[in-house]
């Protein structure tokens, strides 16, 4: 087969080359889609928020809070049509889903409820934890939805556990994930935007 | 995050082989006869464990520090690449007994997608380094137990009365598929 | 060598999934569903190609001992270029994969060929052979996760085909994978018995 002879210098020169030659074309890669990347990050955020908002047009200054129990950070987006500040949309998180990690964008009206709602990742079982997409903010049965309401006006939790939301079926662990998460925003949206009515008006 | 919630999940509700699907070309390899599949347990336990440490060393100090986490992939790779290479060169003074026993499975083991699957893992899970390594055992247990329940399986299939059709492969997954729904069960412990 | 064999025997006669027995863990993985199936099978196929290509092209430079350490190299580079265009581009698709992109590095399919094939066989055939066997594994994928899709959930590539009420839910969960492939390579193992 003719290859290069096996000696201690080949194997090392041979070995540099490729992996030089290797991180070369990745950097150069990684630098022609670092901006696609954001782009696209940033619009499925713009269109997560757009979901839950519908009348928003641009947003405000983003807040970032820490969340209480944990290291990681809620994001506050307060959105505007024009002047007028039509609610929060909240990026919320729990890691508490029947595979852990679920990244949800709530967005919470002028009237400190839950306008609507839009699961952003997720790992959860398709067909049973998948359903939260649809399954909260149905309009057939409002026992199972959180649209219009709050962790102060209902209890957010599955009934299950005493609560006033509907579990998903046989999804028990999904749903309560589903609530500590928007519990969790709700938290940041009380703890950080109503005590400063002040500032969060404009 | 609960060390003993980590460990079942591992284990049981999310079995590294019956849930999510790591390491199968050892799971249908390996496992015909019991004493290869402990043989083959053992040795991923030990690159597991050590990789998922050295991996999260490296993502922390080195990939994340100088904004090079795109490199993760390859990073990784290299790692537990290097880890075999080591692994092999160590038991062969060590244990040349064991080293023969293990045969072709030892290279094989670079290729594990259970190895490289759990050293990511651990780092989109945002564990540190104690809930990592606890992760990792708690994985290589669960490869362990999937593998040593599917022998036992396969030794008394091997008995059996099957089809000509699904002789061999066939069957093995769906006994596999069966053994999965087993797992399935674990569903609410967690 | 007839390139027409050498492309087409991944298909059937040589399939990766269904006769060689390799690349189990995206088969069960990402299949279920028939779109899932595509991607991975197209980005599979990326790797399994451009990584023949560069082996074949600069397999006499390469020392015996350090052969698997540079494939290894090589076929991690393209998956990571695979993984940043999926991330840029095809963002919703890139979610769904998951962790099982860059587990195409591990995928035995690419090192196999690459040491089995690529390493003794010219450009044309080495790169011919990645398409075959690339597609070959996107066959086997799309028709298990369309398999998948339609029992487990009534829809083929997103499109609804029967209503909800009537799916085998355990089709798109873990152990339909396991039961749909072992039935696939039983009847595979028949037809190429004819």
């Amino acid at each position: 087969m003719a290859n290069r002879e096996s000696s201690f210098k080949n194997m090392v020169i041979t070995l540099f080359m490729v992996t030089f030659f290797a991180a070369a074309a990745l950097g150069f890669v990684y630098d022609m889609t670092k901006d696609a990347i954001e782009m696209a990050k940033l619009k499925a955020q713009s269109e997560a928020i757009e979901k839950v908002l519908p009348e928003f047009e641009e947003l405000g200054e983003t807040y970032k809070v820490a969340a209480e129990s944990s290291e990681d950070t809620i994001e506050i987006f307060p959105a505007y049509d024009g002047d007028q500040l039509v609610g929060y949309a909240v990026k919320t998180f729990t890691n508490n889903g029947f595979s852990g990690y679920i990244s949800i964008m709530a967005g919470i009206n002028q009237s400190g409820n839950f306008s609507g709602y839009e699961v952003l990742e997720h790992t959860e079982t398709p067909g049973l934890g998948s359903k939260m997409n649809e399954w909260f903010r149905s309009t057939q049965k409002s026992s199972q939805s959180v649209i219009g309401k709050n962790p102060e006006s209902h209890r957010f939790e599955v009934s299950k556990d005493g609560g006033d939301i509907d579990a998903i079926t046989a999804s028990t662990i999904t749903s309560r994930a589903f609530l500590d998460a928007l519990n969790r925003a709700y938290d940041a949206y009380k703890n950080n935007v109503v005590e400063n009515t002040g500032s969060a008006g404009q | 995050m609960n060390y003993l919630v980590i460990v079942i999940g591992a284990i049981f509700v999310n079995n590294i082989v019956l849930m999510q699907f790591l390491g199968i070309c050892p799971f249908l390899g390996v496992s015909k006869r019991l004493s290869t599949a402990i043989g083959m347990t053992g040795a991923v336990a030990f690159v597991m464990v050590l990789a998922t440490i050295v991996t999260y060393l490296i993502q922390n100090y080195i990939l994340d520090a100088f904004g090079l986490a795109f490199l993760q992939t390859i990073a990784f790779i290299l790692v537990i690449a290097s880890l075999v290479q080591l692994v092999e060169i160590i038991l062969k003074k060590v244990s040349p007994a064991l080293y023969q026993a293990l045969g072709i499975f030892l290279p094989l083991i670079t290729t594990n997608c259970a190895i490289l699957g759990v050293a990511i893992l651990t780092i989109q899970k945002d564990f540190n380094l104690v809930e990592g390594v606890i992760f990792a055992i708690a994985n290589a247990v669960g490869f362990g137990l999937a593998l040593v329940l599917f022998a036992g399986i396969r030794e008394h299939l091997d008995l059996q009365n099957v089809p000509k059709g699904l002789k061999g492969t066939p069957i093995a997954l769906i006994a596999a598929g069966i053994l999965a729904m087993a797992f399935m069960g674990f569903s609410g412990l967690v | 060598m007839n390139q027409w064999k050498n492309f087409t025997k991944g298909f059937i006669k040589e399939n990766p999934v269904f006769v060689l027995l390799l690349g189990m863990c995206p088969t069960l993985g990402v299949t279920s569903s028939a779109i899932n199936g595509l991607g991975m099978g197209l980005a599979t196929t990326f790797v399994l190609v451009m990584s023949n290509m560069v082996v074949s092209i600069i397999k006499k430079q390469i020392p015996e001992k350090v052969r698997i350490p540079s494939f290894i190299v090589i076929i991690a580079t393209f998956v990571t270029i695979v993984e940043l265009i999926m991330e840029a581009y095809l963002p919703s698709l890139f979610q769904s994969l998951g962790l099982f992109i860059p587990l195409i590095v591990v995928n035995c399919i690419v090192l196999g060929r690459a040491e089995a094939f690529a390493s003794k066989n010219n450009l044309v055939s080495s790169v011919v052979d990645g398409f075959g066997i690339g597609f070959g594994f996107s066959f086997a994928l799309v028709l298990l996760g369309g398999i998948r899709e339609l029992l487990g959930s009534g829809k083929l590539f997103s499109i609804t085909i029967y209503p909800e009420n009537y799916v085998t839910l355990l089709f798109v969960l873990a152990p339909g994978a396991f039961i749909v492939l072992g039935y696939l390579i039983a009847i595979i193992n028949r037809i190429k018995k004819d």
